[in-house]
């Protein structure tokens, strides 16, 4: 996975809450399993009508975001089917940052096995940030979020953070490392723990 | 310490976990179907190019397959990822593979209580959000993506946070004519689809103790749909009966303390639920049956993990005895052990002879993948476990979540119907 850098474009609004897998990939497409190519089918019954021409008033389709990587959206996204294709779908898309109130819990832990970093933050100021839909500087090592006025910090576990500054793939890395993985818990009198 | 709590702590070799510790937890059981088996296979290529060796699992005894999603094969892709999932399970060892056309098979949670594969106290993880059903089992059981399965597969273990719990105490039985989905929708009408949100959803009192085993199953099942890690049931003689008739051997039970704590307790009495459905398009938007739109159904689905276990079948048959559908009726026994006693019993003649039609167990329309998905501005009433825009087809057609008996009765008469109404 590549190195999460610091990043600065303009923000994609997407006015929903409980945006579930389903709509994220409509299920017509689980079947395909490659991991890249899944951008095209990202939010595919809104961004496209019965005829495949896409539909005008879905923020997607406003030349205006097309290079957005970072989409603000409401409550509880994600929720619904297990399914990483989700993930794989926004990734592939572009998008690097996703920022809501909640995230459902499988979707924002798959998140962080495919490079992009999920922000959680109180509803008024993610309101804020759709409303103002302008550009938005994400700084990660500094868990900080920079609009033209204001900082904002975030939160964020000091393990998910590494995995994506240092851009590791999370299951490869304890694979490799697992003979001192276990030297280092034989010897350890703090429990396991991450 | 609760259940949740004494189950994670065994399986991370602690005397003692509290909520929000990060432990590492011992896997007991994995599952895999025609979804998340292929993207585990995709996951396990990329890491076989970083040099890491993938040859072995972990404990293929203790890894099962099923065939669900995309079964009898949708089309040319699915069947080609049926043999991908054959391919695998032949290569890497695992016994546990069923196969559709070949005797037992049928969607991944039903088989998890059909076939006795999860125990109490066990940790159990599948590749499918709706891992949550077999914690009625009483078991910590939750769905993980498939990087994290792929890690389990290898590793046999993986981390958790321990949640906290949410525990739903039900005093005394349902009515007739309520089901424990009534029961369920009702719950997740309270607290909201993100109301369980990373913790577990316990079910208890003396109305659980009083609930049949597969009614436990369909509580738990929904807990997904209220976002919770997990849900369960403290195991009881019923589980063990329930287990042993279906080959288990060496349950052994497990219970929370008496002085476990609870993040929340929330009561209910059974006695004033009622038959209840969920509006298009959120689990969460309730409204008692009695009070429900007054719209013409198109069909009446009736399957799915959810919906098509054995007890519901049976409701769907006390209903459908001696009517006649108005409306398309499909009826879609989970496994095929359901579907033969459905046979022996004669509730399929009882479909029959009311006019709906019986599919194979399949994962099938639940998820608009194929056979019997709605069309456009289709409005369809279900026993399955969710209701967003396109969720059975069409991004334009609707879903009303409902119990068994509830389906059945709305398919006699065409509208959304309380079967207690019904002549």
């Amino acid at each position: 996975m590549e190195a999460f850098k610091k990043i600065k474009t303009i923000v994609t609004p997407l006015d929903q809450i409980n945006v579930d897998t389903d709509q994220i990939v409509p299920k017509q497409f689980l079947k395909l399993i490659q991991k890249s190519g899944f951008g095209k089918y990202l939010f595919y019954d809104w961004r496209y009508d019965e005829n495949e021409n896409q539909k005008q008033d879905f923020v997607l389709n406003d030349k205006k975001y097309q290079n957005s990587k970072i989409l603000v959206t409401g409550e509880n996204f994600g929720c619904g089917s297990s399914r990483e294709h989700a993930v794989w779908a926004l990734q592939d898309y572009g998008f690097l940052v996703i920022i809501a109130p909640s995230f459902a819990d499988i979707f924002y832990s798959n998140c962080f096995k495919n490079g992009i970093l999920p922000i959680k933050l109180e509803e008024k100021m993610v309101e804020k940030l759709k409303h103002e839909s302008g550009e938005l500087e994400v700084d990660l090592e500094n868990q900080l979020l920079k609009t033209k006025t204001e900082e904002i910090p975030f939160e964020i576990s000091p393990y998910q953070k590494i995995i994506l500054l240092e851009g590791l793939d999370e299951i490869a890395q304890t694979l490799q490392l697992e003979d001192k993985i276990s030297e280092f818990e034989k010897h350890s009198k703090i429990p396991s723990v991450l | 310490m609760n259940i949740v709590e004494k189950i994670l702590a065994r399986a991370a070799g602690r005397d003692k976990v509290s909520p929000d510790d990060v432990i590492f937890a011992n896997i007991d059981k994995v599952m895999i179907h025609d979804v998340s088996g292929p993207g585990v296979i995709k996951v396990f290529d990329k890491l076989k190019k970083q040099g890491i060796n993938v040859d072995k699992l972990w404990d293929s005894s203790k890894v099962w397959v099923a065939e669900d999603h995309f079964v009898p094969s949708a089309d040319k892709i699915s069947a080609e990822n049926i043999v991908k999932l054959q391919n695998f399970t032949k290569n890497y060892g695992i016994e546990k593979h069923f196969k559709y056309g070949m005797g037992q098979y049928g969607i991944c949670h039903t088989l998890s209580h059909e076939e006795a594969l999860v125990l109490p106290g066990e940790v159990y993880v599948g590749g499918d959000s709706h891992t949550n059903t077999t914690g009625a089992l009483g078991a910590f059981a939750c769905g993980l993506g498939h990087t994290d399965i792929a890690y389990v597969l290898l590793k046999g273990n993986i981390w958790f946070k321990v949640p906290e719990t949410l525990y739903f105490k039900i005093n005394g039985n349902l009515p007739d004519h309520v089901m424990a989905k009534d029961l369920i929708l009702k719950i997740i009408g309270d607290i909201g689809t993100d109301g369980g949100s990373y913790r577990t959803m316990q079910f208890g009192g003396s109305g659980i103790d009083e609930m049949s085993v597969e009614s436990r199953l369909t509580l738990c099942n929904m807990t997904t749909e209220a976002g919770a890690k997990n849900g369960i049931v403290e195991p009881d003689q019923k589980v063990v009966d329930y287990l042993t008739n279906r080959g288990a051997t060496n349950i052994a039970l497990v219970s929370g303390d008496a002085d476990a704590e609870y993040a929340k307790i929330y009561e209910y009495e059974g006695s004033e639920v009622e038959p209840i459905i969920a509006k298009p398009f959120s689990p969460g938007n309730t409204i008692v049956v009695r009070e429900a739109p007054n719209v013409d159904l198109d069909k009446s689905y009736i399957g799915s993990c959810t919906g098509a276990k054995y007890e519901d079948l049976e409701a769907v048959a006390k209903i459908l005895k001696g009517r006649k559908v108005k409306i398309r009726t499909e009826i879609l026994p989970a496994a095929i052990s359901i579907y033969k006693r459905a046979m022996e019993n004669g509730l399929l003649k009882i479909f029959l002879d009311a006019g709906a039609t019986i599919g194979p167990p399949t994962c099938g329309a639940c998820c608009g993948a194929h056979m019997g998905v709605l069309a456009k501005d289709e409005i369809c009433i279900s026993t399955t476990n969710r209701n967003f825009p396109g969720r059975m087809g069409h991004v334009e057609s609707q879903t009303y979540l409902s119990s068994p008996l509830v389906a059945a009765a709305s398919a006699v008469t065409g509208k959304i119907t309380d079967p207690r109404d019904l002549n």
